[in-house]
């Protein structure tokens, strides 16, 4: 058996191999991290479709600022909070483009909450891709919008107290009852099943932007591991039992 | 009988040593190796080959894309 292991090792026979999309620099990501897993998503989808040289992406601000890194595309670095507004200009100015913005909760739905809604309201076209971990991490792990009631964070260290802190914020919900977006839905890659589907629901978010009838919004429920301060396969878990009973995963909107 | 024989090959040097690709292989295929890559992880390798599948379970959650599957139907006596 140990030989017939080694003899398949060809070519041939390869059935998942890394993206041609993705560079050879290696993530500077904490072991586990989802954003790693996220980018070779967008990295297989772009290689599936063909689109390596007519996508234009947006880097955002967080530990994925260094995502022109990592895919070989084109990129726009935006400032905190406004890559939607980068991607509008963008999309606008070069329609014959696939654009597509990459941004955690910090970036996307706390100080960027202005851009996010009116880019999705106005229905630009452009896919934009949101990973929210509840929590700041490329800072030191501090409360963001999207941080569980009771959810441990290093500036609401008993938990996030509503009565002080205020109600996490369910952006996805809110910008799918704008008229401008065509897709919204919410995955995760916590399983390969898991991973799976959020392929899919990229892979479809580009595909509606062929018909350019607005904003396709993909939301990835994620792990911090280091900011929540357990080990990526205990965050998995950690993320089942707490994350998805309040940020439920599914399509929310397609029309 | 054909069988679906499967083998990984891991990036020693860009594996980070998650482990969910251990948690994610349905046949226990992968651990963590006691030796450490030129980072300091403890990569992940083939503990048990002979158990493989080939179904990209681990390749699809691997973070750093760092782990290539191979597959191949084989007839077995």
């Amino acid at each position: 058996m140990a030989e017939i292991t080694e003899d398949i090792k060809v070519a041939e026979n390869i059935v998942h191999k890394k993206s041609s999309v993705l560079t050879d620099k290696v993530m500077h990501y904490c072991p586990g991290c989802s954003h790693g897993v996220v980018h070779k998503l967008l990295a297989e989808v772009i290689e599936e479709m063909g689109i390596q040289d007519k996508t234009i992406g947006v880097a955002p601000v967080g530990c994925s600022v260094f995502i022109y890194n990592y895919l070989a595309i084109d990129w726009q670095e935006a400032a905190h909070g406004r890559a939607p507004a980068l991607g509008t200009a963008i999309s606008r100015l070069r329609p014959d483009r696939y654009v597509v913005t990459y941004q955690g909760d910090g970036d996307l739905a706390a100080i960027g909450t202005a851009e996010t809604i009116h880019a999705c309201n106005r229905g630009e076209n452009m896919v934009m891709i949101f990973i929210n971990n509840g929590i700041y991490g490329m800072t030191g792990g501090q409360m963001a919008p999207t941080t569980l009631e009771g959810m441990k964070a290093s500036t609401c260290p008993f938990g996030r107290d509503p009565k002080t802190d205020g109600n996490p914020l369910k952006i996805t919900e809110i910008v799918a009852q704008l008229p401008g977006t065509n897709f919204v839905t919410r995955q995760a890659v916590h399983t390969a099943a898991a991973v799976r589907r959020t392929k899919k629901a990229i892979r479809k978010a580009f595909e509606k932007q062929k018909d350019k009838t607005g904003t396709s919004f993909v939301e990835v429920v994620s792990t911090c591991n280091s900011g929540w301060k357990m080990n990526p396969v205990d965050s998995n878990n950690w993320m089942e039992e707490n994350m998805f009973p309040f940020y439920p995963l599914g399509d929310i909107k397609d029309v | 009988m054909a069988k679906m024989i499967g083998a990984i090959e891991v990036d020693i040097e860009t594996c980070k040593g998650c482990s969910l690709c251990v948690e994610a292989c349905p046949t226990d295929v992968i651990a963590l190796a006691d030796e450490v890559n030129g980072k300091g992880y403890n990569y992940a390798y083939m503990a048990n080959p002979d158990a493989c599948n080939g179904c990209t379970n681990c390749a699809l959650v691997c973070p750093d894309s760092c782990i290539t599957v191979y597959r191949k139907k084989v007839e077995m006596a």
